[in-house]
């Protein structure tokens, strides 16, 4: 039996039926086309499918659609702000911190979580906040890189405004 | 600036991936698709006795469900391989069938016998668990050493003791053993070099498209090399007509090998989709392909290397078993022959090699190339030698290399060198990288250290790697010879478009390597325009005359050279309009930062006004045709061969047998370097592959062939927290035969760290005493109970 | 990648959600973080009829003192605790196991309450409440009841819950003055989840061990309490020598769990190490 849902998904609002075993992943991707959240696994390790719900990073593939009834949701495609690329986007492009771009939103989206609950990371927390993201590309090394350059853009004009 | 070649230019094709506009397979949905679902065996080995689908029919959304047997009726050919490898006695190869479902009975746990198609995915997936299959189980044999015993269970009946082939390569048996007899020492190691699963973070998925109203195919799959699929989907699979079949490999999410190969499900998806007039998409679940995605290694080996009293080594003798699963995959034979057997030289000086490989099936998924190829298996065999050696025998390791190292030749002034094992080795410095090595990782700085952490109790310990590669396969009549079934050469169409934008179309394919930016780079460089110009389109096999894919780090050395060999011909024939325009002979110009100027003077006339006047040749040079648009096949002459040196510290805990990593350092040689930031960051990539094998990674198939660790639960991947940052650095010694002067650098990082990291955690052992019977990966308990030993 | 079919109901009270389950029976399954549920049903290797969702039930999340009880609420998720400025004064161990559960996502939505009813054997929680000297609160159609966590973990998979019940809550005495305590895991490389994770919580006077207590969590095939070391350590002072001694023997009784990334012999082995390792960060 279908069931009606309504979530705010990048800022709009969407109501649509679904079942009840549809997935938040499978919702996004089949319901909203918004294909830039990946399914990695199927057993809730790899974190392509991170989203933010509620401000939290979660796995979309491990929550169900009518679970995030009445959330606010963030997806990768609702990242960039009036065109600009938000800096974390910025840093993985300066940095090369992408190769094949699959595990990249998700890994993005944790990122994302972990600079908002920890702006300053030293290299040791930023590998252990992505312990939820596989990368087979890049070694992560150009992602911890990556992640570093963000968190210094975002923190660069709070300094200015503060001295 | 049109200065692109030697720069770290930020990638073209990273805006749509970073803002999650990549398109990927599983992203296409086509009107009126339906979703298929694949009936896999639980078993690695049970007869098909009766497969019941008329409940499953009755199910909602069910559109039509086919079996082995509807396949097996209608005529349609199995999957074949790419390369045949003769038994050493002339024989053939056995190369069972290989169908794209199975009818008779199941030789692997994961083998397709039925496929449901049904108008959702959730419809399919409902459906499949309502078919009732009687399955009579059978004994199965997983080991390829167990697998040659007699008595053995049988994958095929028509390969006794299941073997495939059996292979040798270098110097004789007799004069190996006459070198061995000379030997002062002899180091013998009997190992396992483990299957590995390669793990792209996209799974694989195709879907089908047949449309009636115009008899055309088209297939959207998840492919390193999409020509190469859509030559064996017509010319032997399907036997539908090449010209009217579009194989289309768009964003693909990495594939390390692992989707290099044509697997069941391409032609399956067509075959569904031409009887049910629809587009039909199967996606493969992460369980589905640790189950199903060609592993790779699985070596099981016995190698004996002799040295004299001064550690110069006299000879090298292999045996392998290689695993090569239930069914051929496509470049399966070749992997553990000549990707292996030929790399056996490695750096060294070695006067006589002999190795012997054999061929065997099992009741496991299908074993082929993944990221190295035989190369890491190769380098593994050589590089824990060495450190067993240098022990052994109480001298240094890295002294001990050095040693024997190939003297340096630039394969221009000096030859090229030939081994033993039938290459010819392009050009090296490999002193170079070793020593480059040393000095970054403060080598006896850190012995010293290492001596005062002992005394602590605590276990540090260093190992090292070089390794050679061949790579940017390669000359087609050369593969032709040993056994390859298809050409290796690549195509590069340059087309200026009349506003003098290029489009440039290559046969290979990019899944994270960045080739829509160093290729661009290459063009926008020798064409003098800028890079934004430029668009690399791939991928596609209605836009890309033909390819061969991108494996075996071919892309750029192969690839790109056939890009440049247009790229002449585009300045060539410029040159002739621009001469005609400057009213100059061809002799006097000179092109340079995107114009023909006559020497000597101001007068020029800039690229985009040739190409629009080559396609308004209104006032045109007589006998030259309009357009501007070249294509170019380019065979190589010969192998590429990146080397390099690396080099791991680990710590062990010696209450646990944890060992951490602590540091990694790599020096490769890849020739020149088009784009530094994207070289390296292979170099990253390989790296943690290679480090995940030494102390992580491994399939594991039980007695009876189940796959034991098929889930991420069970399958231990290298995280962001299992890693240090790299050091890595690099030297260059150009490749000699290619335009570019490139070698390739997708690999290096996974065939050079394997034995760096095994080497160190022996180094760590030391106090132990010398072991060496140590199988990876390197888990904490195995390591523990070497230290209980 | 696709679960059965099921019925999904959103619990609006912990009373709602016992009628829910009152009325659907054996059929149903609580839906809590559903970070073990969600997945084992993706697999098909569990098939409910209808989930009862008990995740947004705002009776249950909470963290908060309760007279000389830390009392934490079944819906608190690691996050929570792994954040709580309260559940680290009581015992530091608590958000020091938070944190090393799964990764940042599967924090921000396992909870506690969870992850405890479904007793994986390798889950961290199970060992902490141990050593926490924890109670249990159990709600069901017959009313209230408590359980101390030492004697929830039945066996594999299994608890003290009965049908019905639904796990509300768990209870945490304030230790005594002079009390620390610590977690340290020993991790299935893949998973994550503990091959063997120790809890500790030690408290000294006058240089002494007045009271001990550790719980061992993934070596067998439920979490118990290591008596052999309260017995061994309790009036000694807490040296090394001393808590060598006392972590012989640790598991001894233990059904122990062997597995392909740790047999029975090196998870014993590996249970010393990590009761001494927790024994010695909370004493030295």
């Amino acid at each position: 039996m279908p069931t009606k849902i309504t979530m705010t998904v990048n800022g709009q609002s969407v109501t649509k039926e679904v079942e009840a075993r549809t997935l938040l992943v499978h919702f996004l991707r089949d319901n909203l086309q918004l294909t830039g959240t990946h399914v990695g696994c199927d057993t809730s390790n790899c974190g392509a499918c991170t989203i933010l719900v509620d401000g939290n990073a979660v796995k979309s593939c491990t929550m169900l659609a009518v679970q995030a009834d009445g959330s606010e949701v963030t997806t990768i495609e609702g990242l960039s702000q009036n065109g600009e690329m938000h800096p974390l986007q910025e840093g993985f492009r300066e940095e090369h911190g992408l190769q094949c771009g699959f595990c990249t939103p998700g890994m993005i989206m944790a990122a994302v979580a972990l600079l908002d609950r920890n702006p300053n990371p030293s290299e040791q927390e930023i590998r252990e906040g992505l312990e939820g993201n596989f990368c087979r590309c890049t070694g992560y090394h150009n992602i911890v890189r990556s992640i570093q350059y963000a968190a210094k853009k975002i923190n660069e004009p709070k300094k200015a405004v503060a001295s | 600036m049109t200065n692109y070649i030697g720069k770290a230019v930020k990638r073209v094709e990273d805006k749509r991936f970073l803002t999650g506009k990549g398109r990927y397979t599983d992203d296409i949905v086509l009107p009126g698709m339906l979703y298929a679902y694949i009936v896999r065996s639980p078993y690695a080995h049970a007869k098909i006795n009766n497969i019941d689908t008329s409940r499953a029919e009755k199910m909602d959304g069910v559109v039509k469900i086919y079996t082995g047997k509807d396949i097996a009726e209608s005529g349609i050919n199995g999957i074949p391989t790419g390369w045949q490898v003769n038994f050493k006695n002339g024989d053939t190869m056995k190369e069972p069938p290989h169908p794209l479902l199975v009818a008779d009975k199941a030789r692997y746990m994961g083998d397709g016998v039925a496929v449901v198609i049904a108008e959702s995915r959730e419809e399919a997936r409902d459906a499949a668990d309502e078919i009732d299959i009687d399955w009579e189980e059978l004994p199965a044999v997983a080991s390829a050493k167990k697998a040659t015993e007699d008595g053995a269970p049988l994958v095929h009946d028509e390969a006794p003791n299941n073997k495939c082939f059996d292979w040798e390569l270098g110097n004789p048996k007799e004069e190996v053993d006459k070198a061995m007899k000379q030997a002062h020492h002899i180091t013998t190691l009997e190992f396992t070099n483990q299957r590995v699963v390669p793990n792209a973070m996209e799974t694989r998925a195709a879907i089908g498209q047949y449309e009636e109203a115009t008899g055309k195919y088209t297939l959207y799959t998840t492919s390193q090399n999409p020509h190469l699929t859509r030559l064996l989907l017509c010319a032997f699979v399907l036997g539908i007509p090449e010209h009217r079949v579009r194989v289309v490999a768009p964003d693909v999410g990495g594939g390390f090998g692992s989707k290099i190969f044509h697997y069941a499900e391409e032609a399956l998806m067509i075959w569904c989709s031409e009887r049910l007039k629809r587009p039909v998409k199967w996606t493969s679940d992460r369980s589905e392909a640790f189950m199903t995605d060609a592993h790779g290694r699985d070596h099981i080996s016995k190698a004996e290397m002799g040295f004299d009293k001064e550690g110069n080594v006299l000879a090298l003798r292999v045996k392998t078993h290689a695993n090569l699963g239930a069914y051929l995959s496509t470049f399966a034979p070749c992997v553990p022959t000549w990707l292996h057997g030929t790399l056996l030289q490695g750096l060294y000086v070695t006067p006589k090699i002999n190795v012997d490989v054999t061929g065997v099936f099992t009741n496991t998924v299908m074993v082929d190339a993944y990221r190295g190829a035989g190369r890491p298996e190769a380098t593994y065999l050589l590089e824990r030698l060495m450190d067993t050696a240098a022990l052994e025998m109480d001298m240094d390791p890295a002294e001990l290399r050095l040693k024997n190292f190939i003297p340096p030749f630039d394969g221009v002034e000096q030859p090229g060198y030939q081994t033993q094992v039938a290459l010819q080795y392009d050009s090296g410095n490999y002193h170079a990288v070793l020593k480059r090595a040393l000095e970054m990782v403060g080598y006896e700085k850190f012995r010293k250290e290492q001596a005062e952490a002992r005394k602590e109790g605590k276990l540090l310990g260093i190992g090292f790697s070089t390794y050679i590669e061949a790579c940017g396969i390669a000359p087609s009549a050369v593969v032709g010879a040993l056994g390859a079934r298809a050409g290796l050469y690549e195509v590069g169409q340059v087309r200026v478009q009349p506003t003098g934008k290029v489009s440039v179309f290559t046969g290979a394919h990019s899944h994270g390597q960045g080739h829509e930016t160093t290729f661009a780079q290459v063009v926008a460089d020798r064409l003098g325009i800028p890079l934004d110009d430029v668009e690399i389109i791939h991928g596609d096999s209605d836009s890309v005359a033909f390819g061969m894919g991108t494996y075996g780090s071919r892309s750029l050395a192969v690839g790109g050279s056939a890009i440049v060999k247009s790229l002449d011909k585009i300045i060539e024939k410029g040159a002739k309009i621009a001469a005609h325009k400057l009213e100059a002979s061809e002799e006097d110009l000179e092109f340079a930062e995107g114009k023909w100027t006559v020497k000597g003077t101001d007068k020029s006339i800039a690229f985009g006004d040739v190409a629009l006047t080559a396609y308004v040749p209104h006032d045109y040079p007589e006998g030259v045709e309009p357009g501007m648009d070249f294509s170019s096949f380019y065979d190589p002459a010969n192998f590429t061969y990146p080397y390099g040196a690396h080099v791991a510290i680990v710590e062990v805990d010696k209450d646990t047998g944890h060992t951490k990593l602590k540091r990694f350092i790599a020096v490769d040689d890849v020739g020149n370097v088009i784009n530094p930031m994207i070289v390296d960051g292979q170099i990253h990539g390989g790296l943690a592959q290679g480090i995940g094998q030494a102390l992580f990674e491994g399939a594991m198939y039980d007695e009876d062939g189940q796959l034991i660790n098929g889930s991420y639960m069970d399958y231990t991947m290298p995280r962001a927290d299992d890693l240090p940052s790299f050091e890595i650095d690099r030297t260059v010694t150009p490749c000699p035969h290619n335009p570019l002067g490139v070698k390739g650098a997708g690999e290096a990082g996974c065939i050079g760290s394997t034995p760096a990291v095994v080497n160190a955690v022996m180094d760590a052992l030391r106090p132990f005493g010398i072991k060496k019977d140590l199988e990876m990966p390197l888990t904490p308990e195995r390591v523990w109970r070497h230290m209980q030993s | 990648m696709v679960t059965n079919k099921f019925d999904y109901i959103r619990a609006e009270s912990v009373d709602d959600a016992i009628t829910l389950m009152v009325k659907h029976g054996m059929d149903a399954k609580l839906l809590a973080g559903g970070h073990s549920l969600i997945p084992a049903m993706k697999l098909r290797l569990n098939a409910p009829g209808v989930l009862i969702d008990i995740r947004k039930i705002q009776e249950l999340r909470y963290i908060k003192k309760d007279g000389n009880k830390l009392v934490i609420g079944a819906g608190a998720t690691h996050h929570d605790i792994a954040t709580s400025e309260l559940a680290h004064q009581t015992y530091s161990m608590l958000p020091e196991a938070a944190d090393l559960i799964g990764d940042q996502q599967v924090r921000n939505i396992g909870t506690i309450g969870g992850s405890l009813a479904h007793a994986d054997p390798a889950a961290d929680w199970p060992g902490v409440m141990i050593a926490a000297g924890a109670s249990v609160h159990l709600k069901g159609p017959d009313g209230e009841r408590s359980v101390p966590a030492e004697d929830f973990f039945t066996g594999f998979y299994m608890t003290e819950l009965q049908e019905n019940e639904l796990l509300t809550a768990i209870s945490i005495p304030l230790p005594p003055e002079g009390t620390r305590s610590a977690y340290k895991k020993f991790m299935q490389p893949a998973s994550r989840f503990a091959i063997v994770g120790a809890a500790a919580a030690v408290t000294v006077k006058g240089g002494k061990i007045e009271r001990v207590k550790v719980g061992i969590n993934g070596l067998a095939d439920a979490a118990f309490a290591a008596g052999n070391i309260e017995k061994a350590l309790v009036g000694k002072e807490p040296t090394e020598a001393n808590i060598d001694a006392a972590v012989e023997g640790t598991g001894a009784d233990a059904m122990v769990m062997a597995d392909h990334f740790a047999s029975e012999e090196y998870r014993l082995h590996l249970a010393k190490v990590y009761a001494k390792r927790a024994l010695m960060a909370a004493t030295q």
